[in-house]
């Protein structure tokens, strides 16, 4: 894949290629013909509008949204940050869509047959809405590693996966935040598709002392920065 | 400037946290507009189905308006209609039902945004749907940006001609016929 377009929203020194061979999967998924630029036009300038009114109360609760008759077991974690623009604005009212495996390493998913145990009250999905300074907060537990057949004793460092609507069709971003420390980063395709180390280290989150309840969970910080065009954000209304 | 977050592949394990039932339906009994059915494979390099990818598409209501902010005609945007669409990739690929977008103000077609999502993909690819009976395909400045020869791989071609008709559109993420993507 090549790119030609300099003014490109995306920023593709530090995102990574449709082809990336580490990544068997993507060698035959993987788009090859160069990218057309593309103008920006109201269709890309707008997107869908999310509100309160979408999600439901314990959507941003892990920990308590599937639960059938007890905690999951595992270890309690909350997860909270802010999500801006490249320009240090906070995006109000981005939708985050949040998937994970259980403390085991095992997914609610017909098609995970990892030999590891599911748990009956963790099905581990949420939803949130940014408040007004751009910030989420949510609960969940802390995902455990799992093995994927990409290639001889492969695992994934434990991840949480995230979905992300900003203000604009331009902004979406699906990603994955990681746990500082982990020693099977340095060894995770996936991870070390994005090109640039510091953009690599922004994926992973940080310990947060300020955020960690005493006696219940401690706290990670993952912030996030959306792309999208230049233009001055459009206030939406608290719906 | 702060530094964009870098994109992460969807995995096979999306439709946990990205698939809620019935968001392939983007009418209500409410909502203005002819309907219509997009259907449509997303197909990889060999020419197999991609069983765990995720199709999105992002559209103008029946009069070409948004409701979104930045529309300056929000305020006659349809109530009834969010414009946005998500459909799973299952073996029998992936289908949605909507109305016809009428043409935004500016444009000189009407087209839906599609983006595409899966395990195996690190960073999403866009693509457009354009419509096989809208002769004024021709003046569009994006399809007339392609090279000629790919330009068909952006129009869904209607297939039936009943009260709803049915759109294919199949995305080819490789190979000869491959999808136009675009760099926004
Ligand atoms: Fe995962």
């Amino acid at each position: 894949m090549t790119v030609s377009n300099t003014a490109s929203v995306i920023d593709w020194a530090r995102q990574p290629s449709y082809l990336y061979e580490g990544y068997k999967s993507t060698v035959k998924r993987g788009p090859t013909k160069p990218l057309i630029p593309m103008a920006h036009t109201l269709s890309e300038l707008t997107g869908p509008v999310y509100g309160h009114d979408d999600l439901n109360p314990l959507d941003n609760d892990l920990t308590k949204n599937s639960a059938i008759n007890g905690e999951p077991i595992g270890e309690r974690i909350i997860v909270v940050g802010r999500v801006t623009d490249e320009a240090d604005r906070p995006v109000r009212n981005a939708l985050l869509e949040v998937w994970q495996a259980n403390a085991t390493g095992r997914y609610w998913h017909k098609v995970d047959q990892h030999d590891a145990p599911l748990d009956p009250n963790f099905r581990g999905a949420g939803r949130v809405l940014t408040d007004e300074n751009g910030e989420y907060r949510f609960v969940t537990i802390k995902p455990g590693a799992y093995p994927w057949r990409n290639h001889h004793n492969a695992w994934r460092p434990p991840h949480i996966h995230f979905s992300i609507f900003g203000r604009e069709f331009l902004s979406r971003l699906v990603t994955q935040m990681y746990f500082p420390g982990d020693p099977l980063l340095a060894l995770d395709p996936i991870y070390n598709s994005i090109p640039d180390e510091s953009a690599r280290q922004l994926l992973v989150s940080t310990y947060a002392h300020d955020i960690t309840t005493p006696e219940w969970a401690l706290g990670y910080r993952f912030n996030i920065v959306l792309c999208g065009s230049r233009e001055t954000p459009f206030e939406t209304k608290e719906v | 400037m702060s530094i964009q977050t870098g994109s992460q592949t969807v995995g096979p394990y999306f439709n946990i946290g990205m698939i809620r039932g019935g968001e392939n339906s983007l009418v209500q009994d409410e909502t203005v507009g002819q309907r219509i059915y997009i259907k449509g494979q997303l197909l990889d390099g060999d020419g197999q189905p991609v069983k765990d990818g995720c199709i999105e598409i992002w559209q103008a209501d029946a009069h070409g308006y948004f409701n979104h902010p930045a529309d300056p005609n929000q305020a006659q945007a349809d109530p009834n209609f969010r414009g946005f669409g998500r459909s799973e990739t299952l073996g029998a690929g992936f289908w949605f039902k909507t109305i016809k977008p009428g043409i935004i103000a500016g444009a000189q077609t009407p087209y839906i945004n599609v983006r595409v999502f899966s395990r195996g993909m690190l960073i999403h690819a866009l693509t457009r749907l354009y419509f096989s009976d809208e002769s004024t395909n021709a003046d569009d400045p994006l399809l007339n940006s392609v090279p000629p020869e790919r330009r068909a791989t952006l129009i869904a071609q209607r297939e039936e001609f009943g009260d709803v008709p049915t759109y294919r559109f199949d995305i080819h993420l490789q190979g000869d016929q491959e999808t136009v993507f675009f760099n926004p």
